[in-house]
């Protein structure tokens, strides 16, 4: 018999760890979410749950308003950053998950986006024993013909 | 006494006033896309009111 409710816990580990990395190095972020493109969020540092399914919530429609506005016409939005007096919301995509966070007023964008996927990269990034390349031959020495 | 209140207002009226601009253009929208280029949207832009809305509501 199949196990699927321990798949889900593990799945769920992961984007839990990465956002505690993320809070870690980041003193300006002060909430964030990882979600997937179908709006299922897969880890949240907020205590409230229905605070955070907020913050997905608003994430995806920030993407959508974005996506449809005139200034990226054919290009494919992958973050956005709306800055406001009383704070920042960040939102990164890479493939079919995204991050979203609120930060404090006037963070710094550059270093917060770069965290952020930062974050998204180690979720992404594949299993090192799936992708562990076999070992390499090593090429015999070619012996000059006399 | 009225000369103090006239230097007040002198001074702190424009002051008010600046600092009020810039905390209204420190409200924008910065779109990056996948070719490297980036727009910002300040308020007042088509489509920014409603991506600071949206922001304000999950903040």
């Amino acid at each position: 018999m199949s196990r699927p409710a321990e798949a889900v816990r593990l799945d769920d580990v992961e984007p839990a760890a990465a956002l505690a990395d993320l809070t870690e190095i980041s003193s300006q972020i002060e909430s964030a979410v990882v979600f997937r493109a179908d709006g299922s969020m897969l880890a949240s540092t907020l205590a409230d749950d229905v605070r955070a399914e907020r913050l997905v919530g608003s994430a995806r429609e920030l993407l959508e308003a974005a996506t449809a506005s005139p200034a990226g016409a054919g290009r494919t939005l992958t973050q956005l950053e709306v800055a406001l007096r009383e704070g920042s919301v960040f939102v990164v995509l890479d493939g079919e998950l995204g991050v979203a966070a609120t930060t404090t007023s006037s963070p710094t964008a550059g270093l917060v986006l770069y965290d952020l996927r930062t974050c998204l990269r180690s979720l992404s990034a594949p299993d090192p024993e799936e992708s562990a390349a076999p070992p390499r031959r090593r090429r015999a020495k070619k012996t000059a013909d006399a | 006494m009225r000369r103090l209140l006239a230097l007040l207002v002198l001074v702190g009226g424009p002051l008010l006033v600046i600092f009020r601009r810039r905390d209204t253009r420190h409200e924008r929208v910065s779109l990056y896309y996948d070719d490297g280029s980036m727009v910002t949207l300040e308020r007042g832009a088509p489509g920014s009111e409603r991506l600071l809305q949206l922001a304000r509501t999950a903040l």
